[in-house]
């Protein structure tokens, strides 16, 4: 994510008519501002308080970096890690970050970012008023890597001037939830559940449906939530990412959080009530249908096909 | 332990929206509204924790008259009282919006701030974190579990993949909630009477003085970049004709 953030970088700041940069935070910067093209400065912000990382410290360091540097605008990957500080930085600067941006533009005015509301139903234009630093936070998949990118920037450390009595959250160390029986990233093909479903015992009809196709099951996070289908069937932001050859979507909406779990897939299948759902924006095909006939009709459809 | 929780009232989840004539925002008439769900959740683990540890429980509500009926819900569900910080219908931004709920929220001295992660309508997810930095506090977000300690909290992050982190804080402190952290209780009837005498106090905030800092210029449809071939037909035609498309175009059957 943070490859595809810098590539929008590199494009906003053409569009801007100035110089993309970038910045590392935390462990490890050093090695890591040896991987990023196409731009002419990383800065390897590091600390010894910076390990683990701690909303107190990244927001801390980062607003000492941007007073230094001035830069115009700040992008930022949207990940659960940007979610946990970059509002709190940009407060800082008595400024609202733009969070979780699928695109922009720049006018005579300046940048105007896309950003997607009502769980991805609209899109709204939103421009950051007043004078710079601007803050926003890209979307996963909204930009694509740059591979193209030439050119090894020169790398600049900064040490931030840091207070281990203004870091107040203790973090432990991360850990896995849930030994994870099921590798979803290894299924050729996906059958996912959402609201639609509506009840625990209706999952049946779609765990046929799997089971016709050897397929694996799958959920949006509300079905999990509900415990009818354990976490590590969850699909999107906070379960896995998947790109099967085939992802077929049962009743689920389409929320952000679902899409960039999926929306890499090779093809995708929406079978939804609503012809207006999201979901149908990534489809390949669609059925806009009552999923309780579709289903089991297309179930019949395939052990026919199948002999 | 006192507790408050910022909740808000949102359209319901499957209502058809329309934009309005001004093209910056939705037509709110003709439209139902509800609690956004991840405040829903952020109520319940408030609630839990009372249960667990005594104290109050306070829900704070920015929003327009309105908002009301999401209030008395969420007394009804068991909250002591409540404020509500009257909003007229012009659009404020994050930090404005911080700014007032922590000028009604600051002399309460609460030991725990509570929010949802995100609102099911802007989804900017910041409003808690920003609300921790205009107080002071120490936060974490995206919080899965919540448990009181000797000297504070100690909650369990959600991070991306299937891992999860555990964050000790001191209070008070704010956290922000994750759906699916609890099982939402109903509000029953004895709680929807005896909500009708719980208090609710309205605030009514003091003009900004600064201009928003975002602004929404339009709001529109996404444009279909991507060309979808729906399927007509009954549903066993529409079944047979996906049958073809998964034999011939992706070859998994």
């Amino acid at each position: 994510m943070s490859l595809e953030t810098l590539a929008a970088a590199r494009q906003l700041a053409d569009a801007m008519g100035t110089e993309a940069s970038a910045a590392v935070i935390g462990d490890g910067a050093e090695a890591l501002a040896g991987e990023l093209k196409g731009i002419s400065r990383v800065w390897a912000v590091n600390h010894e308080l910076l390990a683990p990382y701690t909303p107190d410290g990244f927001t801390a360091a980062a607003e000492q970096l941007i007073r230094k540097t001035a830069p115009d605008v700040i992008l930022f990957p949207h990940t659960y890690r940007i979610r946990d500080f970059a509002p709190k930085l940009a407060t800082r600067f008595d400024r609202v970050l733009i969070s979780d941006c699928t695109g922009f533009r720049v006018d005579a005015a300046g940048p105007v970012f896309v950003r997607q509301l009502f769980q991805g139903k609209l899109n709204s234009d939103v421009r950051p008023a007043g004078p710079a630093p601007r803050f926003a936070s890209i979307q996963a998949g909204a930009f694509r890597t740059d591979d193209a990118a030439a050119g090894q920037p020169a790398i600049e450390s900064f040490m931030p001037d840091l207070d281990a009595a203004a870091i107040r959250t203790k973090p432990g160390e991360p850990f896995r939830g849930a030994e994870r029986a099921v590798d979803l990233t290894a299924a050729g093909i996906i059958v996912s559940v959402g609201r639609g479903i509506r009840e625990k015992e209706n999952i049946a009809i779609v765990e046929e449906l799997a089971r016709a196709l050897g397929a694996e099951l799958a959920a949006s996070r509300p079905i999990c939530d509900n415990g009818w289908l354990p976490m590590e069937r969850q699909v999107g932001s906070s379960g896995q990412t998947v790109s099967p050859k085939v992802y077929i979507a049962v009743g689920i909406s389409g929320a952000i959080q679902h899409l960039v779990g999926m929306k890499g897939s090779r093809t995708i299948v929406a079978i939804n009530k609503d012809p207006d759902a999201p979901i149908f924006e990534v489809a390949d095909y669609g059925i806009a249908g009552d999923l309780f006939e579709v289903v089991p009709a297309l179930t019949e459809a395939v052990k026919k096909a199948k002999g | 332990m006192k507790i408050i929780v910022c909740i808000k009232q949102v359209p319901v989840r499957d209502a058809q929206l329309r934009i309005d004539a001004g093209g910056r925002w939705i037509d709110g008439n003709d439209l139902g509204f509800e609690i956004n769900e991840p405040d829903a959740y952020a109520l319940e683990e408030a609630l839990q924790l009372r249960e667990k540890h005594g104290g109050e429980v306070v829900v704070v509500c920015a929003g327009p008259p309105r908002a009301a009926q999401t209030i008395r819900e969420a007394l009804a569900k068991g909250a002591d009282r409540a404020i509500h910080i009257e909003l007229e219908s012009a659009r404020s931004d994050t930090l404005a919006l911080a700014r007032m709920l922590a000028e009604a929220i600051g002399p309460e001295k609460a030991d725990l701030i509570v929010t949802g992660l995100q609102s099911d309508d802007l989804g900017y997810g910041q409003t808690g974190v920003v609300l921790a930095e205009v107080l002071g506090l120490p936060h974490a977000t995206i919080v899965m579990q919540v448990e009181k300690t000797e000297g504070g909290v100690r909650v369990r992050r959600e991070l991306e993949d299937g891992f999860f982190q555990n964050v000790e804080m001191p209070l008070p402190a704010l956290i922000t909630i994750q759906s699916g952290i609890n099982k939402l209780r109903y509000a029953t009837l004895m709680g929807i009477k005896k909500a009708k005498a719980k208090e609710i106090r309205v605030a009514k905030p003091a003009a900004s003085e600064t201009a928003p800092r975002v602004v929404i210029e339009r709001i529109y449809a996404p444009p279909r970049t991507k060309h979808t071939e729906m399927l007509e037909g009954t549903a066993r035609e529409a079944a047979a004709k996906l049958v073809e498309k998964l034999r011939f175009e992706a070859r998994v059957l």
